[in-house]
């Protein structure tokens, strides 16, 4: 068994809730590497007596999975109503500025993913933005600027994300 | 060998008074997630290190959030004995002072405290030069009911809330209450779903109840993806026990075998205190086997979905909880017949089931007897967007919306005047500033357009573009349409088209005409309600706000200015 298999093996059995299902063991091995590979897939498949096209129908359904290594470090930008009322739009750009980037997406050197999210749940602090799973909020352009860069200058990897 | 009830009471009571009367100060920061993003970790850390630096013993507790979300990080100091002092919008920078001399010395900070909150049992003398926080305008209207805890108690401490009060009315519905009296105490309540749709919670809870089978299902709906709702997620953050103690007893009226709290993955603080309330309650015999020695057995876990607004929809849940995606089923069947994994299911919002402690303690007559005609109880509000006080509130259903707006969360910030309120979610409707003169109650606000939804409420001021806000709310729910139904998959799509043609300033005659067609369509052709209420944002806005869609229409004029960009970035049409 690869070093990677051995991981999504490890995950997938060691989910310690009763109710072990094909998403929530897409949600452990997101969990352990970050992204779901296609020998994932093939295993929650095997795991869960099911196909590999079930699997992927659940996989493809969530935006939280992705399909690629993920990036060093990840930066949300939250989107709700009471966030876009009080500047996320400026936020926004100015976090794609501080990337390097034109839209939604990973940096070419890996070292950042940005992206929207519908609502980081602390909307009485907006705008909010999330650093690696770290909220910040009352941002500002150039606070989130600055945010960004100071996330950069720090080693990292951004492993999934343990619940 | 577990240990009784009458034990656990008596252990928390000790560990209780050791908290606020014992040797050491209590230092309680709030690390729900409003207080999360505004920096509490760095509070907490700076309080750990002035505590060691400067040789001052003290207890530190991350508690949840008392509602005022504007005022954080917010840090209190209780000196044994002694009376809660207040410090808003702590600067770690501050910490050291606060250590040296309230913590430390027993003098409070004056230039630096938001207020006292005066402690029943105590009978030291009330802080002097500093406010009592319980008349500041953002409490004063308040009647806390499910968050009675909130901000006060450690969420992951289960003998805190034992010592408050909780699951003694698990305790008296276990060994004094049958099913149907548990049932009709809820009835008496006049208790409405939360989540939404104000259904009648008992009503709901007898279809489980007269369902037969052996095994069935009670659900916790905490998926909360509404932009500008964020009270479910905060009750699990700050109060995990009532709602658990909520969802035992529901077990117990509805002879259901196990509960479920669902919640999106990523929320790290909702779920690792909700996962420690259910464990703390097996460890101490409130859950599993024979529950308190009665012949009730029952348990709950805490399931995840990954991200989908539809996951909360009732049957687009269950299907997440089996693994599948989140897609609503058709009705019939109905949960109560075939729900969760086949079995009949009763499905609640976390709001809902965090009531039915203190109904069950106080009496369905006395919860009655709060609110507005058949709107009884309280409303959980959260306040955000242009607010001066922005936050989370629980005031009594029937007061004055205009109340809420302009008292308890002090208006609109920096002097600007209010344009509209945007409540009950993305699904819900606006509500022009000149009509928020209006009560707060089921009825009242769905016959004005804007449905109470689960609660959130977010202002806008007068600088905001109706049909660009517009035009977000469906991006949102063009975004979040499961696909299952094509006239919400594609109608949604169309909509955002239509409203980015008119943001664009090139809207053409037909484009309102076009919009209602579509709405209609989806209305009729949907599944669940997303496709059903989807077009609520267009069809308010264009009630109170018409002729601003005719300026960019007609005029090709954004009033506000904010649409006058000629394309919008492509990113926002995602999907």
């Amino acid at each position: 068994m690869s070093g990677l298999e051995q991981r999504i093996h490890d995950a997938v059995h060691g989910q310690t809730q009763p109710t072990v299902t094909v998403l929530s063991s897409l949600l452990a091995v997101e969990d352990e590497l970050g992204y779901i590979p296609k020998e994932a897939l093939e295993f929650v498949a095997g795991f869960s007596n099911t196909t590999v096209n079930d699997v992927w129908a659940v996989a493809s359904f969530y935006p939280n999975f992705r399909f690629e290594p993920p990036a060093e470090h990840l930066v949300e930008v939250c989107w709700g109503a009471s966030c876009h009322l009080v500047g996320a739009m400026g936020v926004f750009k100015s976090v794609l500025e501080a990337a390097g980037l034109e839209a939604e997406g990973d940096t070419p050197d890996m070292r950042l993913t940005v992206r929207f999210n519908t609502c980081l749940g602390a909307c009485a602090q907006a705008p909010v933005m999330s650093l690696d799973h770290h909220l910040a909020g009352r941002i500002t352009p150039a606070s989130a600027a600055k945010n960004v860069a100071n996330l950069l200058e720090q080693k990292g990897h951004q492993e999934g994300h343990d619940a | 060998m577990t240990p009784s009830f009458l034990e656990v009471g008596m252990e928390a009571g000790r560990r209780w008074h050791e908290l606020t009367a014992g040797e050491r100060p209590w230092i309680r920061i709030g690390t729900a997630l409003c207080g999360e993003a505004a920096g509490a970790d760095a509070v907490v850390a700076a309080v750990e290190s002035a505590l060691e630096s400067q040789g001052v013993s003290a207890q530190v507790s991350r508690v949840g959030c008392l509602g005022l979300c504007f005022a954080e990080p917010l840090l209190d100091v209780l000196l044994p004995g002694g009376h809660r002092v207040f410090y808003g919008n702590v600067d770690p920078e501050n910490v050291p002072e606060i250590v040296s001399s309230h913590v430390s010395r027993g003098t409070p900070v004056i230039s630096l405290a938001l207020g006292y909150l005066a402690q029943e049992d105590s009978d030291a003398s009330l802080p002097e030069g500093i406010p009592d926080l319980d008349r500041h305008p953002m409490r004063i209207w308040e009647h806390r009911i499910a968050l009675r805890n909130a901000g006060n108690i450690d969420p992951m401490d289960i003998y805190q809330y034992v010592a408050n009060g909780g699951y003694d009315a698990l305790h008296k519905t276990l060994t004094n209450l049958t099913r149907e009296q548990t049932l009709d105490e809820v009835k008496a309540s006049g208790l409405r779903g939360r989540g939404g749709a104000a259904f009648p919670t008992a009503t709901k809870w007898s279809f489980l109840a007269g369902n037969p089978a052996p095994e069935k299902y009670v659900l916790c709906n905490c998926e909360e993806g509404d932009p500008g709702a964020f009270n479910d997620k905060n009750i699990l953050e700050s109060d995990p026990n009532t709602l658990l103690e909520g969802i035992i007893i529901a077990g117990y009226a509805t002879g259901a075998s196990k509960g479920y709290i669902f919640i999106r993955h990523g929320h790290d603080g909702p779920i690792e205190r909700g996962r420690a309330a259910v464990r703390q309650a097996q460890e101490l015999g409130l859950l599993g086997e024979n529950i308190m020695g009665s012949d009730f057995s029952y348990d709950v876990e805490v399931a995840l979905t990954g991200d989908s607004y539809v996951a909360g929809e009732e049957t687009a849940l269950m299907e997440a909880i089996e693994g599948k995606r989140a897609m609503p089923r058709f009705r019939p069947p109905f949960p109560a017949q075939v729900g969760l994994f086949g079995k009949p299911t009763n499905i609640n919002n976390v709001k809902t089931l965090s009531y039915v402690p203190e109904i069950i303690s106080k009496g369905g007559a006395w919860f009655a007897g709060i609110g507005h005609d058949t709107s009884t109880g309280t409303a959980i509000l959260c306040l955000s967007g242009s607010l001066k006080y922005t936050g989370m509130v629980e005031v009594p259903l029937g007061i004055n919306l205009k109340d809420v707006i302009y008292e308890a969360a002090g208006g609109i910030r920096d002097g600007k005047a209010l344009k509209l309120l945007q409540t009950g979610g993305p699904l819900g409707g606006v509500l022009g500033a000149d009509n928020v003169d209006i009560l707060l109650d089921f009825e009242v606000l769905r016959n004005a357009g804007a449905i109470m939804g689960s609660g959130g409420i977010i202002a806008a001021d007068e600088t905001t573009c109706v049909v660009d806000l517009t035009r977000s709310l469906i991006a949102f729910c063009q975004y979040e349409s499961c696909g299952k139904c094509f006239p919400c998959r594609m109608g949604m799509s169309h909509l955002l088209e239509v409203l980015e043609r008119i943001c664009c300033l090139e809207g053409t005659d037909e484009d309102l005409a076009l919009m209602r067609s579509i709405g209609e369509n989806m209305q009729a052709g949907s599944l669940c309600g997303h496709g059903q209420l989807g077009f609520n944002p267009v069809s308010s806005a264009l009630r109170y706000f018409g002729p601003e869609f005719d300026a960019h229409i007609l005029d090709r004029v954004c009033p506000t200015g904010i649409c006058s960009m000629p394309r919008y970035s492509p990113a926002l049409s995602r999907r």
